[in-house]
């Protein structure tokens, strides 16, 4: 990089970095290809895990902006994936089953619950928004628990997926599959963009030095509810299609554990580096599955790789990839 | 007085016990480039961080440009042309060099709130952001990471950022602090240059600079202002020359 800035030092740009689309490429690619496995074994096990993997990297995503970009560790977001899961199981359980109304109703109060709890959580910082965050993540959890028209904390079956123009497109795996990878390529790219905009660049200054921020003229507050309430609406869309592909909510989608597990993906994939949040949620979800199979007890195996990835691998498993380390 | 910039009323603030600005009023007029100085502990990092809002006074006013600041946070008087640099560099260690001051002149051409459009490719913001570094001498570094940067090359930047704001008032504190004679001697070149665009308020502990640069000095002991004056006046006073400079040479 050095070398390139001082052989053209009065070009205003740096050069676009064409390597990087690897990744990115890459993770898409094998994504497309995954049901492929479904030819050498259970299609229907094949497609349902791989739809979760991209159901979390969406979740992951949506995180990756808070916590990657603005530094603000959440633990409300298991709450905002569960409230898009319910606000889409109960209108379905009231007979509305048009999918357009349903993500649409998700990402109303998922992004409504990140506004008014982001609001007063952002009003601190360190561990006091950990903890502000969390205690909201556990009241929309008992609030979830106590619905006893939907299930309590039995939960609530879904009677069937939703309807594209009245007809049950959702319904094929392999249709739901490539209609949520769609989705997690429409966020991937909208978070991108959201990333390197003006927005961005105030968001993740801030993050870096927040005194410099506010010298150079900004209030960082706006900028990080705006982000936070973005982020939250990408996971309340996750919570849409969890709902929709399990066919099922219940309050086991908001526990503060998975949270944990969404902050996991992140960090081990690459902290805002966007391509790390979708590998990190890949590689949880895989590596849940395989060890599970394996013991009941694969936290154990789990746990101190992840400790492993922290101390060495500052970039996660990214920057392991590729030599690069991500802000 | 219409003229007056900048205009402190009898400003306070304590620390527990300790009373770290004593009832301090000074004006300065617009175009003046007013040195504080005084000895270690004297509170001048301090009142420099009640003037730009990162901390709060206890009680006083502060006028800026014919508008009371008192109760203004920093980046609200940022945006008025109340600008600031600090003693302890602060910068974006993983921007470049380029990016740190694109975001400064980000902040005063257009809304921040637009979410598309890479930001780092705006032509107008990189255009102004060179500017500013070309003026401190860190055009070639433009594309570095900031953190990779020299002692003396993050000086420079730490000002550029100023710069790039085009402030009405530019509180420098201690621009100069730890740089190499080399650089300090074009730090006073660049703040000779800055005198004629803006008013600027300088803590500097290098005499030779504060008594070529400075049209007024103020003497700043326990937190109250001892004497202000014209540089040969404030140099002849026995008390300042009791207080500060007999001991510094």
């Amino acid at each position: 990089m050095q070398d390139i800035a001082a052989s053209m030092p009065m070009t205003q740009v740096a050069p676009r970095d064409r390597s990087r689309l690897i990744v990115p490429v890459l993770l898409f690619a094998t994504l497309a290809l995954a049901p492929l496995l479904g030819l050498v074994g259970p299609d229907r096990y094949v497609l349902a895990l791989f739809t979760r993997c991209v159901i979390f990297a969406i979740a992951a995503l949506g995180l990756d902006l808070a916590l990657g970009s603005g530094g603000l560790v959440s633990f409300d977001h298991a709450a905002f994936i569960g409230i898009g899961a319910y606000a889409a199981g109960i209108l379905t359980a009231s007979g509305i089953d048009d999918a357009f109304l349903l993500l649409f109703a998700a990402l109303a109060t998922s992004g409504f619950f990140a506004l008014a709890t982001g609001a007063i959580s952002l009003k601190t910082r360190g561990v006091h928004f950990i903890m502000i965050t969390l205690a909201f993540g556990q009241m929309a959890y008992f609030v979830a628990n106590s619905l006893k028209a939907y299930g309590g904390d039995d939960g609530l079956t879904l009677a069937n997926r939703s309807t594209i123009f009245g007809r049950d497109l959702l319904a094929d795996h392999r249709v739901f599959f490539y209609v949520s990878l769609a989705m997690l390529l429409a966020v991937y790219l909208f978070a991108r963009a959201v990333v390197r905009s003006r927005f961005g660049r105030v968001l993740r200054g801030a993050k870096e030095n927040e005194t410099r921020i506010a010298a150079i003229g900004f209030d960082p507050y706006p900028f990080r509810l705006v982000a936070f309430v973005i982020s939250g609406m990408i996971a309340g869309l996750a919570g849409f299609l969890l709902a929709e592909q399990s066919e099922f909510v219940s309050p086991a989608f908001m526990t503060w554990q998975r949270s944990g597990d969404l902050i996991i993906m992140v960090m081990l994939g690459g902290m805002a580096s966007l391509d790390g949040a979708i590998l990190g949620a890949l590689f949880v979800v895989l590596t849940e599955e395989l060890l599970s199979g394996f013991t009941e007890h694969w936290r154990v195996i789990f746990g101190p790789f992840l400790v492993l990835v922290v101390l060495f691998a500052r970039g996660g498993l990214l920057g392991l990839l590729t030599g690069r380390r991500h802000g | 007085m219409a003229d007056d910039l900048l205009r402190l009323e009898h400003v306070s603030k304590s620390f527990g016990a300790l009373r770290v600005t004593d009832a301090v009023s000074l004006d300065i007029p617009k175009g003046e480039l007013h040195a504080l100085i005084g000895p270690n502990g004297a509170g001048k990092t301090s009142l420099i961080h009640q003037i730009s809002g990162w901390i709060a006074c206890d009680s006083g006013r502060i006028v800026f440009d014919g508008e009371e600041v008192t109760g203004l946070k920093m980046h609200a008087r940022a945006r008025r042309g109340l600008v600031r640099s600090f003693q302890i560099t602060s910068i974006l260690p993983r921007f470049t060099a380029l990016e740190n001051v694109a975001l400064a002149v980000q902040s005063r051409s257009g809304s921040s709130l637009r979410f598309f459009g890479d930001a780092s490719r705006e032509p107008k913001l990189n255009g102004e952001a060179m500017q500013a570094l070309r003026h401190v001498g860190l055009a070639e570094q433009a594309h570095r990471i900031a953190g990779t940067l020299s002692y003396g090359e993050k000086r420079g930047l730490e000002l550029a950022l100023a710069l790039a704001l085009e402030p009405k008032l530019l509180l420098l504190d201690e621009p100069m602090a730890g740089v190499g004679a080399g650089d300090g001697e074009a730090l006073v070149g660049v703040l000779r240059d800055l005198k004629a665009h803006c008013t600027i308020l300088l803590i500097e502990h290098d005499m030779q600079a504060v008594f070529a640069l400075a049209d007024r000095i103020s003497v700043l002991v326990n937190g109250a202002i001892m004497v202000t004056g014209k540089p040969d006046n404030v140099r002849a006073d026995a008390q300042v020359r009791a207080a500060y400079l007999g001991e510094a040479a």
